[in-house]
């Protein structure tokens, strides 16, 4: 049984007399110590998608259920306590600025009625967890951007979730920051076995860290599947354009469109043999690089390029083969238009 | 000056704090669950209601449009009624309180709009309900607010304690209407003035000192 299903969820919005399909449709399902990426360019409707699995957002249509639990039918009561079984941490940090940093992570077990004695010793586990033992009586505005992510962070596992949901949590940080929260996150998933949802905009998060990933667009998910076979052979526009990190659909390339382009992915050995070098040693056509990116993913290297050819199409035809056969994946060139 | 004028001002002193934090608290009383209530009901609000939001705008409105002295007038019987006279300190405090209530409820609701509504997400996120959201979060969050709130609103409670005066209301404000205005005795009317502009201060002071000693929000350092 999966610890997240979400069934046929739609959310519908009136605005103004018209309706805005914020999510269409959307099958996906989580299981147990997935960590699990949702990604999408902003409006895309990940967010409506990740508050839409602890109810902030009642779905229009479709159901959510964790843990076999259809919530919809749960009463308000229930709802609330199975919210505080699920964590949650946003882009914003959103901590009580008024509380200082125990206090901000003894809020959650205030709300269930635990002892203060209690939740105190609970809290200064989990501050010890997250590094910030030293800064308990700390107030939010003496600490910086990552040091606020880690008290939201220590926050929301103080209940013992057995879900946490981000909500483009390292968005408003650093890089240096987001690797160290993303480290994190993932130490706290594999010691503690918590499913983690991440929602993101960015490739770069869900490499690090996710096994899985599902892309949003326009509402509808598009793509999902693990990171790896994602990332070596994106199938829809949005997928590519997030793996690139160009916007292929509204910035045409000309020049580049005009020659025939390839996209290879080099995976596990087939990253350490020159394989290009020698495809042009062996067939003496140029082959000119566009664009080349290596990435450590899963501890695994995977690179892509995208390669133009010569426009002769037998030549590009014998060159691609030569890949295919030397075990790289070879799709179409994403800059076309 | 003699001994008798010291002991009527110092008199005058003691009805106008009664009248002046009387009315300010009985005010809170009405005005701070009607301004939760303007807020949970309002648009964005907790529990977005537009019929009860827009009954106890009317109201609000309504009231607030009012001079404070014609409400003085217009509300006579009704002091009458629950006083049981209409002239004196205490029957003061009824049109104040009348009359600052609907002005706290908006003080209110506009500090607790001030709240960032990612912590309140937040709050939801943690299974708080409507009931925690309000007194651990909002009211915690906003305290420096509606302690800067608290503090304008005593401070013209206070000027219109003095303007009940007029009618007999009691406190420095009687003193200054009757030996000023229909004495022509100008230095005690200057005194009146004078210990108005000092407790004004003192309130000012004070709240402004809670306020920004409760604020977490600007401390700097470790």
């Amino acid at each position: 049984m999966s610890v997240i299903d979400i069934r046929n969820l739609t959310k519908k919005y009136e605005v103004e007399g018209n309706t805005v399909v914020a999510l269409d449709n959307i099958n996906l399902s989580i299981e147990k110590g997935d960590v699990y990426g949702i990604i999408g360019m902003s409006g895309a409707g990940k967010s409506t998608l990740v508050r839409s699995i602890n109810y902030l957002e009642k779905p229009t249509e479709g159901s959510i259920l964790i843990d076999g639990v259809n919530l919809s039918e749960l009463s308000a009561r229930k709802l609330r306590k199975m919210r505080s079984g699920i964590g949650m941490i946003f882009q914003g940090f959103n901590l009580l600025e008024q509380k200082n940093v125990i206090g901000n992570v003894c809020f959650p077990l205030e709300l269930i009625g635990v002892s203060k004695k209690e939740a105190s010793k609970r809290a200064r586990e989990l501050l010890k967890l997250v590094k910030l033992e030293d800064k308990e009586r700390a107030y939010p505005s003496q600490l910086s951007g990552g040091q606020k992510q880690r008290v939201a962070i220590a926050r929301a596992l103080a209940t013992n979730p057995r879900i946490l949901l981000c909500d483009e949590a390292t968005s408003a940080l650093d890089p240096q920051t987001t690797a160290s929260i993303l480290k994190l996150l993932k130490e706290i998933n594999e010691s503690l076995g918590i499913t983690i949802v991440v929602i993101t905009h960015q490739m770069s998060v869900v490499e690090k860290i996710c096994g899985k990933v599902a892309i949003i667009d326009g509402g509808k998910l598009v793509e999902s599947g693990v990171v790896e076979d994602i990332f070596a052979s994106p199938k829809s526009d949005a997928a590519k354009e997030l793996i690139s990190g160009n916007d292929i659909r509204y910035t045409p390339v000309k020049q580049m469109a005009a020659q025939d382009t390839i996209r290879i992915v080099f995976r596990d050995n087939s990253a350490y043999e020159p394989v290009l070098a020698n495809a042009i040693l062996k067939l003496g056509h140029p082959i000119n690089i566009l664009k080349a990116n290596t990435q450590n993913i899963g501890g695994k290297a995977v690179g892509e390029m995208i390669l133009g050819l010569p426009s002769d199409e037998r030549v590009s035809k014998e060159i691609t083969e030569y890949f295919r056969e030397a075990g790289l994946t070879v799709t179409e060139g994403i800059i076309n238009e | 000056m003699n001994e008798q004028v010291i002991k009527m001002l110092l008199e005058g002193i003691k009805d106008t704090l009664y009248m002046t934090l009387g009315s300010v608290i009985i005010g809170y009383i009405i005005g701070l669950p009607l301004g939760i209530l303007l807020y949970v009901t309002g648009k964005a609000g907790l529990n977005p209601n537009r019929f009860i939001y827009r009954v106890v705008d009317f109201i609000c409105n309504i009231i607030r449009s009012i001079p404070f002295l014609i409400l003085l007038i217009l509300l006579i019987p009704f002091t009458r009624m629950i006083v049981g006279k209409s002239y004196g300190s205490t029957a003061t405090i009824v049109p104040l309180v009348i009359c600052s209530a609907p002005y706290i409820a908006r003080v209110v609701e506009a500090a607790l709009n001030e709240v960032d509504t990612g912590v309140i997400e937040a709050a939801k996120a943690m299974g708080a309900n409507s009931f925690q959201i309000v007194v651990k979060v909002l009211l915690v969050e906003a305290r420096t607010s509606l302690i800067s709130g608290f503090t304008i609103t005593t401070g013209i409670l206070l000027g219109y304690s003095a303007m009940s005066g007029t009618v007999g209301g009691g406190g420095l404000g009687d003193i200054a209407v009757r030996y000023g205005y229909y004495r022509w005795q100008t230095d005690i009317m200057i005194i009146t003035v004078v210990l108005l502009i000092v407790i004004f201060q003192i309130i000012q002071m004070i709240g402004t000192r809670i306020a920004t000693g409760l604020d977490r929000r600007k401390r700097k350092g470790n």
